[in-house]
């Protein structure tokens, strides 16, 4: 490519657009100007106006989840990049891959607590994958280059690129890099896996699980994990983000385990005497207490971050690389030892599995009930969303907990949460991202009334787009999950939890010039699901009314085993 | 020189060897990692290698093995991180130097000059009344040396921290690293 002269911001744009960037979300400010004005020029960017960095943040998360692209967003310095912190760090939690751009002040002013100065790179570190603080503007164009490549592979996650507005400015000669160098990223793996291990103990485990993580979305490995799924005939389990990993119809899927998980998917993993771990990080919301965990499994790990492997749960069988790679080699030795010995019969596993899961479902006791038990309402959207091409975001809470148990996941990318952060108003941002995404799909949001009221504001950016997303807020007027635990465990000591019925949904949807529709009865449910889905032009909000002390069961206490549950029998 | 082994308690001083890139904000990267978990570096030294892109930390820190093993594998995940080790006692050289400013009168400066000769230190500044001795060695010596001066009156002291490298032909640069 030879080399053109330009900007440092119209050299921003066009790694950028080299990048294959279609979508990005942000705000302009005083720093960033040069930027937004190198953008104006763009044929290929199209920028979405967010009214709130933290939003732009979210919304590249929920475009990166949904599309498995890297998503971009963009703020200026000071408060602009100190809003993107949330988002950053929940991509973080999250593995999302993120490129996350932000001004900051001149080289000369930095350092002196200049108007809208921030050392937003020393604030970003810890929550980043990487980050850069571009000082020479010769570095931008391998800057860029370096901050896709990192955040899209291996563990994926953000990088946060600062450009001080003077290197915006200046001029300098455009290549952008073929290749990459970085040293110290992704060390090859000196050591031959020990897959015939792993095989092994496949082969002579008698209760096996195997637990399928978030990494299975970020190693595009669905195929593979099925593949492997069917082959060792083994029950399944999965974390939140684990959601879609395999098809939650699947007959060996036993769908959510941990501290709202089912209570056979909890039996299963704790009863198991191998837990086979795909892409997963032993989170202490799947493992209860950790001292309890699974006490009799052996575990065969397999891990694209090696810094996950025997954190938590020390790995029988340590399996460090990308799923898509590794595991089809791990099914090749199963193959092979199952064709010498024989396959392991599982039959008397799959006996109890099964009593476990005809003995505990989850159920919803909607009958002789007049309110609208928040269960029913996701049940009821997910049979009327079927054949829609439905994909679910939601906030966190209550409404999450019960979008994971009772939303079944047939394809990968349809359940897009934050689950390690657990960012209360992820739903609506992240709505906007992935319906730029999937402009096909039907994004559904499932929402609570705290979650909703924290980035409500950007409605007008959904207005302004026209996003058909249908945002359902189980409205119950608390702060639920915070209330849930104080109902159990704090003595029905109801600190700061309940909410005003304020502001009215319907009211704040019409004043965003979008549809607003209120569910306050059973019988007016389905309806207005019909009305929602059917709705195509512009947003549609539905305040659901749902029953406002009902709790998520089952359910491990913090710091409980995970066989320990409440409720859900 | 004979060497001093190891006085402090084992199991809980561990020294990690770090190459690491020669870019600004590294040091706070690492540590950070250090800090978020609220263990305490007991001491580090960082300084240019054989090869100006790169340099060199050592980090000795107090802690048991499994946060140390997983502090090892969150050091080298971090980007400007080549590769990072945990050197074993019995394997390592290390050294650590030792400013020691000490105010004495004059008629103490032949027993401290003797004194200083056993540890194979140097007297590198003199004046009337205060003299500055400089000692390398390991730490336990280091230690031995600053206990010695006391009585003396020690009125300021600088300590470089640990420096250690592997012995034998073993180097800390991966092999996909060696030689280019």
């Amino acid at each position: 490519m030879p080399k053109e002269k330009m900007s440092g911001a119209q050299a921003v744009v066009r790694a950028l657009e080299t990048e294959g960037v279609d979508w990005l979300f942000g705000m302009p400010g005083g720093t960033i100007l040069p930027l937004y004005d190198a953008l104006y020029g763009s044929k290929k960017l199209k920028h979405v106006l967010i009214r709130h960095e933290q939003v732009g943040g979210h919304a590249a998360e929920g475009y990166a989840h949904a599309s498995g692209k890297v998503g971009v967003c963009m703020g200026t310095s000071g408060p602009g990049s100190t809003n993107l912190v949330t988002a950053i760090a929940d991509a973080y939690m999250d593995s999302v891959p993120l490129v996350v751009i932000t001004a900051n002040v001149s080289r000369p002013l930095i350092g002196t607590d200049a108007f809208q100065e921030s050392d937003i790179t020393g604030i970003t570190m810890p929550i980043t994958k990487h980050n850069y603080l571009v000082t020479e503007p010769e570095d931008l164009a391998r800057v860029i280059k370096e901050a896709f490549y990192i955040a899209r592979t291996g563990r994926p996650g953000p990088v946060h690129v600062d450009i001080p507005k003077d290197v915006l400015q200046s001029r300098l000669e455009f290549e952008y890099p073929e290749s990459i160098h970085i040293p110290g990223y992704m060390p090859p793996i000196l050591e031959a896996p020990r897959l015939s291990e792993a095989a092994a103990l496949v082969r002579s485990a008698q209760r096996p699980c195997i637990y399928l993580g978030g990494g299975v979305r970020s190693g595009d490995a669905y195929a593979e994990v099925t593949e492997f799924c069917e082959l060792t005939g083994a029950p399944v389990v999965t974390t939140l983000h684990g959601k879609g990993a395999i098809p939650e119809t699947h007959p060996q899927c036993l769908r959510m385990f941990g501290m709202h998980g089912s209570r056979y998917a909890n039996y299963t993993i704790q009863n198991s005497d191998l837990i086979i771990a795909l892409g997963a990080r032993f989170d202490d919301r799947v493992t209860g207490k950790l001292a309890t965990f699974a006490p009799e499994a052996k575990v065969v790990h397999l891990e694209v971050d090696p810094a996950e492997i025997s954190k938590l749960v020390t790995a029988t069988v340590p399996l460090v690389g990308e799923l898509k790679v590794l595991l089809p080699r791990l099914s090749a030795e199963v193959r092979k030892v199952f064709a010498e010995r024989g396959r392991p019969d599982l039959g008397p596993w799959w006996k109890r599995v099964h009593e476990w899961k005809e003995k505990y479902p989850l159920r919803i006791k909607q009958e002789g009930e007049p309110d609208i038990l928040p269960q029913t309402a996701v049940a009821r959207l997910w049979e009327k969303a079927q054949g829609k091409n439905p994909v679910v975001t939601t906030g966190v809470g209550e409404h999450q907990m019960w979008a994971a148990q009772f939303w079944q996941v047939s394809k990968p990318r349809e359940f897009i949460t934050s689950g390690g952060l657990g960012t209360m108003g992820f739903c609506l941002p992240s709505a906007i991202g992935i319906q730029l995404a999937r402009p096909d799909a039907t994004v559904i949001g499932i929402d609570g009334d705290g979650s909703f009221q924290m980035t409500l504001q950007d409605l007008a950016t959904a207005v302004d787009l026209r996003l058909p997303i249908k945002i359902f807020i189980l409205n119950n007027l608390f702060l639920g999950m915070v209330r849930q635990w104080q109902e159990l465990f704090y003595e029905e000591r109801f600190a700061e939890t309940p909410l005003s019925d304020c502001p009215d949904f319907v009211k704040l949807a019409e004043a965003y010039h979008c549809l607003g529709l209120r569910a306050a009865r059973l019988e007016d449910l389905d309806p207005v699901i019909d009305r929602a889905l059917a709705h195509r032009d512009g947003p549609c909000i539905v305040d659901v009314r749902v029953k406002r002390e009902e709790k998520v069961y089952p359910m491990v206490p913090a710091g409980a085993p995970l066989n320990d549950m409440i409720g859900g029998d | 020189m004979v060497e001093k082994t190891e006085q402090v308690p084992s199991g809980n001083v561990h020294t990690l060897s770090l190459l690491v890139e020669n870019k600004p904000a590294v040091l706070q990267r690492i540590a950070g990692l250090f800090a978020r978990r609220g263990y305490n570096i007991e001491s580090l030294s960082v300084g240019p290698t054989e090869r100006p892109e790169y340099s060199r930390m050592t980090v000795v820190v107090r802690l048991t093995q499994k946060p140390v093993q997983q502090v090892v594998h969150q050091l080298q995940k971090l980007i400007p991180v080549i590769e990072v080790r945990e050197l074993s006692p019995s394997d390592k050289i290390e050294r650590e130097l030792v400013l020691i400013k000490i105010k004495t009168p004059e008629r103490n400066h032949a027993e401290l000059r003797a004194l200083a000769e056993t540890y194979e230190a140097q007297i590198v500044d003199v004046s009337p009344d205060a003299l500055m001795i400089e000692a390398t060695g390991t730490t336990a010596k280091l230690d031995t040396l600053e206990e010695r001066l006391e009585s003396f009156g020690i009125t300021e002291l600088c300590r470089s921290g640990v420096i250690a490298l592997e012995r034998g032909f073993k180097t800390l640069a991966p092999p996909h690293l060696k030689g280019t």
